[in-house]
C-alpha cells in the first residue's frame, strides 16, 4: 500500500472541537502530520475592546467550558495588577478552591477522553460519572456546574458557609478513593497499558524546545508549575508539590494528571482547614489606570496567560489571551510523526486539547488549490466590496462612521 | 414438505434466529449498561433501531458499484441465517445435521467478514478502505486459533459433526472440562469475529469513523447490524455447542437450556468487552499469534493425549 493523506478533522469522532490534523500515512503509520488551526475562532479578543472590564470578565469565562474559572481569573488578576487592587486573603482562598476543584473535574473528565479515545468505554463511564461528585460541588459552591461567575475584579461574589465546607471535605474522600481506583486500572490493566505506554513520546529536550506547557512538560520530567514558579491567588501561603513522571509518553501523561488529582484534594483539605474569616471583596473603580500587565495562571492543561494593556477608560484597550493548548500544538506533531495511526487519537487527547479556546486568527485556504493568505480586516473589507460590485452592488456608497474601520 | 418449511422459516430458522439475535444484542447492550453503572436501553431498543434504520434513506456513494454494494449485506446475512440451520437448537440434532457440519458452519461464518472487508473496499471512502484492510488483517490473525480451538473438542470426540459431539459429551460429560483451554481461545477470536473491543480495530470509531460502515446507511446498514446481530447469535450458539453440549431429551427443556447457555456465551462476550480496551492492530496480531494460537495448538495436543490415554 502507497503512502496516501488521511483528513483527521475537522470533523472527526475523535475530536470534540473542530481542528485539522492532515495525516500521510504509510500503512497503519503516520509519516508525517500537519496541524492547521482556526476553525473556531470567536473574536473575542476584539470583543473585549468594546465591552468594560466587569463585563469581559464574563466573556472570558466563556473562553473555555473546562477552564472558565482558570480564563477569568487570569484575566481579573491582571485587571487588578493594572488598578494596584489588593484582593483579601479569603477571596484570594475561595478562588483557589474554586480553581483546584475546576482541576479536579477537568482530569477526571480527561481520564474518561482517554478511555473513550482507546475504545475502553466502562472506564468512560466510571470516570464521567465520578465527576458529577465534582460538577454537583461546583454548582452547590457557585450556582452553576460551569462557567461558575464567582470571580470579580477586587476578589469573588460568593461566600462559603461552614456547612458547604464540610460537603467539600466529604466530596473530597469518596473522589480520593475512587481516583485510587483509576490509579491502580490505569497502571495495572494489560490492555490500557498497552496502548498508552511508549506513545506519543515527547523527550525533555523537545518539550522545552517546543514549548510544551502543564501536564505534557510535567510528563516528561520538567518540574514547571506556576502555582509553585509564579505563586498567585492563595498558592504563596500553600504548599504546592509539582507531580512529574518521567515516562514521557501518554502514560506518563495519564499518571501525572492522576497524582495531580490526589494533589488537588489535598491541596482542598488544606485551604477548606485555613480558610481565612473577613470580606471577600474590595472596591474596584470602573475606570482603570493607564498601563499594561500580564498575568500567569495554572490552568488544567497548563500555562494561562493572560496580556491586559489600558487607556485609562472603562474599556480595556487591548487583551490578549494565550491558552495553553496553543503552547503544546507545536509539540503535537513531533509527538505524532512516526507513531501507528491507531494511537493518533489518544496521542491528540493525551494534550487535553481545547481548541476553541487556542484560535486567534482565520487563515483563508482556497479549497480548489490549497493557496492560503492571512488577511487583515482592511483586506477582507476590500475583498467584500470587491465581491458585491460583482454582484453589481455598490458598497462603497456606504458610508461607515467608526473610526477603526 | 410443510412441516419442513416451517421449520427452515420459523422454527427453529429464520424468524427464531431474528428473535434471537435482536434479544441476544439486547442482553448485551443490558448487561453492558449495567456493568458501566448505566441504565441500559428497554427490552425493545434493538428492533426500535433496526426499523428506524430501515425506514431512513439509503444513500450510495457515487463511486461505488451499486450492485455490489446493494449485495453484499445481503450476503452476509445470508451466510449467518445458512450457518444456523445446522446448529442443534432443542436437542442434540440441529435442523440437518450430516456429518462434517462443524466445518460448514465454520465457513459460513467466514463469509461475512468478507463482506466486511469487500463492502469497505466497494465503498471507495478512505475510511472504509482503512477499516477494510485492518478487518482483513485481523482475519488472519483471529480465524486459524477459532478453527483449531473448536476442532479440538471436534478432535476428541472423534467426529465432524456436531450432534456427534453432543452426543460424545453427553456419554463422557466429564471430558468437557478438558476443552477449557479451548473455550477461552474460542471466546477471544469470537470477539475478532465479530469485531467487539478489545477487536474493534476494523470500526474503531475514535481512529477511522465508521470503519467499513462509514458509507453504509439506511436499510443497506439495517441489514449489516442484523447480519452481525445474528453473527453473534450463531457464534455464542456454536460455542455452546462444541464447549458445553449438553441437551436434555425433552424438546422443551433443551430449548431453555440453549437459552441458557447461549445467554451465558454472551456474557461472558459482554464481560469481556467491558473489561477491556482496544488493542492496537500490531497488538492484536501479534496476541493472536503467540498466545491464542499456542494455546489451541496444546488443546488439540491435550485432546489427542486425552484421546490415547482413555481409548475412547
Amino acid at each position: 500500500m502507497g503512502k496516501i493523506v488521511v483528513p483527521f478533522g475537522p470533523q472527526h469522532p475523535a475530536l470534540e472541537e473542530p481542528e485539522s490534523f492532515s495525516l500521510l500515512l504509510e500503512g497503519e503509520r503516520v509519516a508525517a502530520a500537519a496541524v492547521a488551526l482556526g476553525y473556531n475562532h470567536r473574536g473575542m479578543e476584539k470583543a473585549c475592546e468594546s465591552k468594560t472590564y466587569i463585563q469581559n470578565i464574563y466573556l472570558l469565562e466563556r473562553i473555555c467550558g473546562i477552564c472558565s474559572h482558570a480564563h477569568s481569573t487570569c484575566y481579573v488578576e491582571s485587571v487588578e495588577s493594572l488598578a494596584g487592587i489588593e484582593i483579601p486573603r479569603r477571596a484570594a482562598y475561595l478562588r483557589s478552591l474554586i480553581g483546584e476543584l475546576e482541576r479536579i473535574h477537568s482530569h477526571l473528565l480527561f481520564l474518561g477522553v482517554a478511555g473513550h479515545e482507546i475504545g475502553f468505554m466502562t472506564f468512560f463511564m466510571y470516570a464521567w460519572k465520578d465527576r458529577e461528585i465534582v460538577m454537583d460541588l461546583l454548582e452547590d459552591l457557585t450556582g452553576n456546574r460551569i462557567n461558575y461567575g464567582m470571580n470579580t475584579i477586587g476578589g469573588v461574589r460568593r461566600d462559603i458557609s461552614p456547612e458547604q465546607c464540610e460537603r467539600v471535605l466529604k466530596a473530597m474522600d469518596q473522589l480520593e478513593e475512587r481516583t485510587k481506583y483509576y490509579q491502580q486500572v490505569a497502571t495495572e490493566e494489560e490492555t490500557m497499558l498497552g496502548r498508552l505506554a511508549g506513545i506519543g513520546v515527547l523527550s525533555r529536550e523537545d518539550g522545552l524546545r517546543l514549548g510544551a506547557q502543564g501536564p505534557v512538560l510535567r510528563a516528561s520530567g520538567v518540574a514547571r508549575d506556576v502555582r509553585r514558579d509564579d505563586p498567585y491567588d492563595a498558592y504563596s501561603e500553600l504548599d504546592v508539590r509539582v507531580a512529574t513522571d518521567t515516562h514521557a509518553d501518554v502514560y506518563g501523561r495519564v499518571v501525572v494528571r492522576v497524582l495531580e488529582l490526589m494533589e488537588s484534594y489535598r491541596l482542598i483539605r488544606e485551604i477548606v482547614k485555613n480558610l481565612p474569616e473577613g470580606p471577600i471583596s474590595v472596591k474596584a473603580p470602573v475606570k482603570i489606570p493607564a498601563g499594561e500587565a500580564i498575568s500567569r495562571v495554572e490552568a488544567p492543561r497548563g500555562e494561562d496567560v493572560h496580556y491586559t494593556r489600558s487607556n485609562g477608560t472603562d474599556k480595556p484597550e487591548r487583551v490578549k489571551v494565550r491558552a495553553p493548548t496553543l503552547a503544546n500544538l507545536a509539540a503535537i506533531t513531533n509527538m505524532i510523526e512516526g507513531g501507528y495511526l491507531a494511537d493518533v487519537p489518544i496521542v491528540i487527547a493525551a494534550i487535553d486539547p481545547c481548541f476553541s479556546c487556542t484560535d486567534r486568527t482565520v487563515k483563508l485556504v482556497r479549497a480548489e488549490s490549497g493557496e492560503n493568505r492571512t488577511i487583515d480586516w482592511q483586506g477582507l473589507r476590500q475583498y467584500g466590496i470587491d465581491w458585491y460590485r460583482k454582484q453589481g452592488i455598490d458598497m462603497e456608497k456606504i458610508k461607515i462612521s467608526r473610526k477603526d474601520m | 414438505m410443510g412441516l419442513s418449511l416451517f421449520h427452515m422459516l420459523v422454527f427453529p430458522g429464520f424468524l427464531f434466529l431474528g428473535a434471537l439475535s435482536l434479544a441476544l444484542e439486547f442482553a448485551d447492550r443490558k448487561l453492558y449498561a449495567r456493568m458501566q453503572n448505566r441504565v441500559g436501553p428497554p427490552w425493545y431498543q434493538p428492533l426500535a433501531d433496526m426499523i428506524k434504520l430501515a425506514s431512513k434513506e439509503s444513500i450510495i456513494p457515487r463511486n461505488a458499484d451499486k450492485h455490489i454494494f446493494r449485495a453484499i449485506p445481503a450476503v452476509a446475512l445470508a451466510a449467518t441465517c445458512a450457518a444456523f440451520l445446522y446448529i442443534p437448537i432443542t436437542g442434540a440434532e440441529s435442523l440437518y445435521p450430516f456429518s462434517g457440519d462443524l466445518i460448514v458452519v465454520l465457513y459460513f461464518l467466514t463469509i461475512p467478514t468478507l463482506t466486511f472487508f469487500l463492502a469497505g473496499w466497494f465503498s471507495s471512502s478512505l475510511y472504509a478502505e482503512l477499516g477494510a484492510i485492518r478487518a482483513m488483517t485481523q482475519f488472519f490473525a483471529y480465524e486459524v486459533p477459532l478453527y483449531m480451538s473448536l476442532l479440538g473438542p471436534a478432535l476428541l470426540a472423534g467426529t465432524w459433526s456436531l450432534s456427534g459431539v453432543a452426543a460424545f459429551y453427553n456419554a463422557h460429560p466429564a471430558l468437557t472440562l478438558v476443552n477449557l483451554p479451548g473455550l477461552f481461545v474460542a471466546l477471544f477470536a469470537t470477539q475478532g469475529k465479530l469485531e467487539r473491543v478489545p477487536f474493534d480495530i476494523p470500526d474503531a470509531e475514535t481512529e477511522i469513523v465508521g470503519g467499513t460502515f462509514t458509507e453504509y446507511s439506511g436499510r443497506y446498514l439495517a441489514m449489516f447490524r442484523m447480519a452481525v446481530d445474528s453473527e453473534l447469535a450463531v457464534m455464542a450458539a456454536l460455542i455452546s455447542a462444541v464447549f458445553l453440549p449438553f441437551f436434555p431429551v425433552n424438546p422443551w427443556l433443551g430449548l431453555a437450556a440453549f437459552l441458557v447457555k447461549v445467554l451465558f456465551v454472551v456474557f461472558l462476550l459482554t464481560l469481556m468487552r467491558t473489561a477491556l480496551a482496544r488493542l492496537r492492530i500490531d497488538q492484536m496480531v501479534s496476541f493472536c499469534w503467540k498466545v491464542l494460537a499456542p494455546v489451541s495448538l496444546a488443546q488439540i495436543l491435550i485432546d489427542l493425549i486425552v484421546k490415547g490415554a482413555l481409548h475412547v
